[in-house]
């Protein structure tokens, strides 16, 4: 039921406050998505979405902390394997 | 798609699962709230990528789950009403009222009707102004905002026959139920990430203080999953009781500000009945007195309608992770997807449901 989806803003449709709407691609599917939660999301954002309302906009930082960990985490062990 | 592909990659979970089975010294025991991450965890095998001390108990996320028969009851009595087009999200459809369920109102005739969004129920409201349009509203905070837009809009477009059944639950007075049981378990949290992505987690701040637990805000996808174990089992293993935050790319500390705001307009806290656990205080959502016109319940007179659980089923125990699904008698034999007896066989994010479409061969 939480189930939400990440998908790209590709036009905001209205902009009038507590009614803002635009078009959002899910992979190849467009559908017109509420936006009046994310006011701050724009053309090209990623926007998580759940029954047809944005409740967040995707934070690209953020987004690659795992894989940067995973990394470090990789560096840390041949670096760790090379001193021995 | 983008942000979700990268995060199923085989080899970083292999990478993240060895990790935990390196820090991990001794037995723990983690609840996932959500149904949606039980889903993910049975469906990709991440338990299975998991050392041997680590147990996943699977938590009350599911919300068709956790509505209580007597509120089914009162979809089925709405639905059968010549004046009235339901409107659902599907997974309510299958669940089983006293007698019947809502697929079968429509099948004999009823105006039941599946939607996407709330707020297609207002649409439709609006083309059919001879009909009353009631939404069945259950969800957990992350559905709140939709549910909370769909009567503000109604009200501010003057859609009079449009109505609400109201069946919100929230999260932390359920884990608070949890924690203080005799019968609990479990010693860490993954929090739900889109509940969370609404809420904030400070809120979850005092629970992880008073119960010495702790508790980790963890997103959806298998590397999601694996990183917010990780995290747990850290902090049981360094004797940390603290809040973290794995889902970072959706979850701030204060949540979505407009989403809480347009729901504290619409709705109050109320006591909330939840299936197979009783009536929890201050654990549910109804609508205020401003909203009143809009709460079905109170248009239609169904406050004396009252239906007991029934008593094979033991969705009660399986939501509060005290038996699996497949401990119970009636699994994969009585009750099945296609005749179930509980709610967890039926929604899509159910316990039971999980279990019987990717683990029937370990039964």
């Amino acid at each position: 039921m939480c189930l939400a989806i990440p998908g790209k803003i590709e036009s905001i449709t209205n902009n009038e406050l507590l009614q803002r709407t635009g078009k959002v691609n899910f992979g190849g599917i467009i559908k017109e998505i509420n936006l009046s939660y994310v006011p701050e999301a724009t053309v090209d954002d990623f926007v998580i979405v759940h029954v047809g309302f944005a409740i967040s906009t995707v934070d690209k930082d953020e987004a690659n902390r795992v894989f940067e960990y995973l990394k470090e985490m990789e560096e840390l062990k041949e670096l760790n394997e090379s001193n021995e | 798609m983008k942000y979700i592909d990268e995060y199923r990659d085989a080899k970083r979970a292999k990478q993240l699962s060895k990790k935990i089975f390196e820090i991990t010294t001794r037995t723990w025991s983690l609840m996932e709230i959500c149904g949606g991450q039980t889903h993910a965890i049975v469906k990709f095998g991440i338990d299975e990528l998991l050392p041997k001390e680590i147990s996943l108990v699977h938590g009350p996320g599911c919300p068709v789950c956790v509505t209580p028969v007597e509120l089914i009851e009162k979809s089925i009595t709405l639905a059968s009403r010549n004046d009235v087009i339901l409107c659902s999200f599907g997974d309510m459809l299958r669940v089983p009222g006293k007698e019947k369920d809502l697929l079968a109102v429509k099948a004999s005739g009823g105006d039941v009707r599946i939607v996407y969004s709330p707020m297609d129920a207002v649409k439709i409201a609006a083309e059919h102004p001879s009909k009353n349009v009631v939404f069945f509203a259950v969800g957990f905070e992350t559905t709140a905002p939709a549910n909370a837009m769909a009567v503000f809009q109604a009200k501010l477009q003057n859609i009079a026959n449009f109505s609400m059944l109201v069946s919100h639950v929230l999260v932390p007075p359920a884990m608070e139920a949890i924690l203080s049981s005799s019968q609990n378990t479990v010693q860490g949290f993954l929090a739900a990430g889109h509940v969370c992505t609404v809420m904030g987690f400070e809120e979850y701040i005092p629970l992880a203080k008073k119960y010495n637990v702790p508790i980790v805000v963890t997103g959806f996808e298998p590397l999601d999953i694996l990183q917010g174990i990780l995290m747990c089992v850290k902090q049981l293993e360094e004797q940390r009781a603290e809040v973290e935050n794995q889902y970072s790319r959706s979850v701030k500390s204060k949540g979505n500000i407009p989403a809480q705001e347009l729901m504290r307009k619409v709705f109050e806290i109320v006591p909330r009945k939840w299936r197979g656990i009783g009536e929890i205080p201050a654990s549910g959502l109804g609508l205020k007195k401003e909203y009143a016109m809009f709460d079905a319940e109170k248009i239609f007179e169904l406050k004396n309608i009252v239906v007991n659980e029934s008593e094979t089923c033991i969705a009660g125990l399986v939501l509060q992770g005290v038996k699996k699904p497949n401990e119970c008698s009636a699994f994969g034999t009585v009750c099945t997807p296609e005749h179930p007896l509980g709610a967890p066989m039926v929604s899509s994010e159910g316990a039971c449901a999980a279990y019987f479409h990717f683990r029937r061969i370990a039964v």
